[in-house]
């Protein structure tokens, strides 16, 4: 495709792209900038730091927000993982049958799944707050757990069910004409080839679950299980006159940093598992 | 390598359609046996059913002598290619290739040894390191040729194996296929509605209607003795020409005149009123071309030519003529059923390049009625078929196989 632009249209393209990647990452540059600057420079109207130190991660890692700020670390890595892992072995055994299999209430399955995610959180906040009270599991991890499926579960379904239809079953059929037993059909020849969308709808539900502020805030009231959105809301300043934007966005940054580390190991997978192409001619 | 045997093959889908229905058959062992029929006939149900894709609704598959019938795929020691191939998208074709050998066990050394002996038939040496994705259509086929004899199957079995690829392609291939299968002397089942391919690479050929088998024979006397109005229009290639006629005593009366016919076919069609006269394309010639002491082997008629066409070797020319109604009918039902588009009104006859016909004027023309065949309208059984003639066909395409394939085998034990 690129082969058939005129150079005028390339660079059109080029700088395109360009304002857009600016546009979205300018305000990460903006954070991760601010996380470097003491609390006097914050707004010296200056984008580089003047003196940048680790001042504010100090702050948060062993200072004054180390507290609320560890826990709060701890339950989002858990929790989120936990959430994704389920999410995902249950969306895989879904999408197998959607794709696979001819069985009634398919079409309700997925409308179901349809309905459940698009329908605002926020509606079901405060009941969830008065079941989870009256259930025990308020600020507990099975208590974000859950609701984090809700979110997560409808997509995984719908990536998964997408991606399985796209996979050629006739390739485990010519796997037990070579001599495998089903297992084994399954495991060298369907795995490989579901992985990469295996993989895509983990990294995404992950993403869901981790980006989550309204349940995060909602429904937890100690660093039991409180995650890192809902625990920024609870920094502090120095004293109570100052605003805690240093602490803040050196936070920010912090759990920033498993989302590109994800995206950057498993790209690679991603793009080859969806490049490596069809069987026809 | 086996024999493999079918009784009373019956295959109902869920739906309660039989997509196969009672189809016997006996394949020797080291025959290339092709099944072929129009879309949707059963052949590839068949086929599956013979590798155990397929659950068998009734009767008994055997293969070596062994009931196969609820043997899974990998206990009947079989190898197959798929008519998409079926590569591993993410294995190199060296691992496509190994991919059974892997699964069997087999040590590295003995696996790289074995893939590479096959490449090496194949001309697939230089592309072992890379992906089925960026290989051509051929090269692709190729590869899934490579695994299919990288391990000494029983059977090779092939669902058109062929109709992803282009003209040219399919016919060196084609060539490719023959000489491996008689080189390997395996038992092949071979799927196509190619008619050359059919032609061209079986011993036998099965040719299979609505999942009834019609007849199994030589592509040689599938062509010169078919069973039936089906066989006798599916194989050939421009299709065989099908005319309406009335019988008057030895002689037939069709739009084309009166053919004669000798005593044995006169006593064939005696008893029957109208009846479909079918002559194959090369059995007309322009009268002025035809010599004196062949002229009395057929009869000559006049008739208005259509459209001809020049093939620089071959000339075609149309002939359209009037048939009877319920004739009519019974022909456009056959013409649907093998997919052809052609008009069966029109006769299509094969006359020498030389021959100056003019379109839209008429003509002479000369056919040779020695080979007609003479079909009942009802059943469209071919009342003068020579089963013995036929028989005979078969019976020598047997021996000259049986031959052939001591001298491989022979050939491998002291090679080997
Ligand atoms: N899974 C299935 N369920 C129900 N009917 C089926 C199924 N698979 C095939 N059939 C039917 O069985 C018949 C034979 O199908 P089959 O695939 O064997 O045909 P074929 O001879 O291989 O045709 P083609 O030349 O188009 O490949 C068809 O009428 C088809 O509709
Ligand atoms: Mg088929």
């Amino acid at each position: 495709m690129m082969g058939a632009m005129s150079t005028r249209e390339r660079v059109l393209w080029y700088l395109g792209a360009l304002a857009i990647v600016l546009y979205a990452l300018f305000p990460v540059a903006w954070i991760i900038s601010l996380s470097f600057k003491s609390q006097g420079d914050l707004t010296d109207r200056n984008f580089l730091p003047r003196n940048p130190s680790w001042g504010n991660y100090e702050t948060i890692f062993s200072g004054s927000a180390r507290d609320l700020f560890l826990p709060a670390l701890r339950n989002s890595l858990g929790i989120c993982l936990i959430a994704t892992f389920v999410s995902v072995v249950l969306a895989m055994f879904a999408a197998y049958a959607i794709a696979r299999l001819d069985f009634p209430g398919k079409r309700l399955i997925l409308s179901t799944a349809l309905v459940v995610a698009i329908f605002p959180a926020i509606s079901i906040v405060t009941p969830l707050f008065n079941l989870w009270r009256g259930i025990g599991l308020y600020d507990t991890w099975p208590g974000l757990i859950i609701p984090y499926l809700s979110l997560t579960l409808p997509i995984s379904i719908w990536t998964l069910a997408a991606f399985f239809r796209e996979i050629p079953w006739e390739m485990e059929q010519a796997a037990q004409v070579d001599g495998a037993t089903s297992w084994q059909a399954f495991r060298k020849v369907i795995v490989p080839l579901a992985a990469p969308g295996v993989f895509t709808t983990a990294i995404i539900s992950f993403f869901i679950a981790w980006n989550d502020f309204i349940y995060g805030i909602s429904l937890t009231s100690t660093e039991a299980s409180r995650p890192v959105p809902a625990a920024l809301a609870f920094f502090t300043g120095a004293s109570q006159f100052e605003e805690p934007t240093g602490a803040i966005t050196a936070a920010a940054v912090v759990v920033t940093i498993p989302v590109v580390v994800l995206v950057l190991l498993f790209q690679r997978r991603i793009v080859a598992g969806l490049t490596n192409g069809a069987v026809k001619g | 390598m086996a024999a493999i045997t079918m009784n009373h093959i019956v295959k109902r889908y869920g739906d309660g359609f039989p997509a196969v229905n009672d189809v016997s058959l006996d394949i020797a062992d080291g025959e290339f046996m092709i099944l072929v029929g129009p879309s949707g006939c059963g052949k590839s149900t068949l086929l599956r059913m013979i590798v155990g894709l397929e659950d068998i609704t009734s009767g008994d598959m055997l293969i070596g002598g062994q009931r196969v019938n609820e043997k899974s795929p990998r206990e009947r020691n079989l190898s197959m290619v798929f008519q998409n191939y079926a590569l591993y998208p993410h294995l190199s074709v060296f691992e496509n290739i190994a991919f059974p050998l892997r699964l069997a066990g087999t040590s590295d050394a003995e696996v790289k040894k074995r893939v590479q002996d096959a490449a090496d038939v194949l001309e697939l040496r230089e592309h072992l390191e890379r992906k089925p994705a960026n290989l051509s259509g051929g090269q692709r086929q190729r590869v899934a040729m490579g695994r299919a004899i990288v391990r000494q199957a029983d059977a090779f079995l092939f669902d058109e194996p062929l109709s992803n690829l282009d003209a040219k392609l399919r016919g060196q291939m084609r060539t490719e296929i023959a000489r491996l299968q008689r080189r390997l002397g395996v038992t092949t089942v071979y799927v196509t509605h190619d008619q050359t391919e059919a032609m061209t690479l079986g011993d036998r050929v099965a040719v299979l209607r609505k999942g009834v088998l019609q007849q199994v024979a030589s592509p040689r006397e599938l062509y010169e003795q078919p069973v039936n109005l089906f066989v006798a229009g599916f194989i050939g290639s421009p299709p065989m020409n099908f005319l309406p006629a009335t019988v008057q005593g030895a002689a037939l009366r069709t739009p084309f005149g009166d053919l004669h016919l000798d005593d044995r076919r006169a006593k064939a069609v005696a008893g029957h009123d109208l009846v479909i006269v079918g002559l194959r394309p090369g059995h007309f010639e322009d009268a002025s071309l035809v010599e004196e002491d062949k002229r009395r082997h057929g009869s000559v008629f006049r008739a208005m030519v259509d459209v001809t066409e020049w093939l620089g070797d071959q000339q075609y020319a149309y002939i359209p003529f009037e048939a009877p109604a319920e004739i009519t009918a019974q022909l456009r039902d056959l013409s649907r059923e093998l997919d052809s588009d052609q008009m069966r009104t029109q006769a299509i006859v094969e006359i020498d390049a030389m021959s100056r016909l003019r379109e839209g004027r008429e003509a002479e023309f000369w056919v040779d009625t020695r080979k007609a065949h003479v079909f009942d309208p009802k059943t469209g059984t071919n009342l003068t078929r020579d089963a013995e003639a036929g028989a005979r066909m078969t019976e020598e395409v047997a021996q000259e196989r049986a031959e052939q394939l001591t001298e491989t085998r022979e050939g491998r034990v002291t090679a080997g």
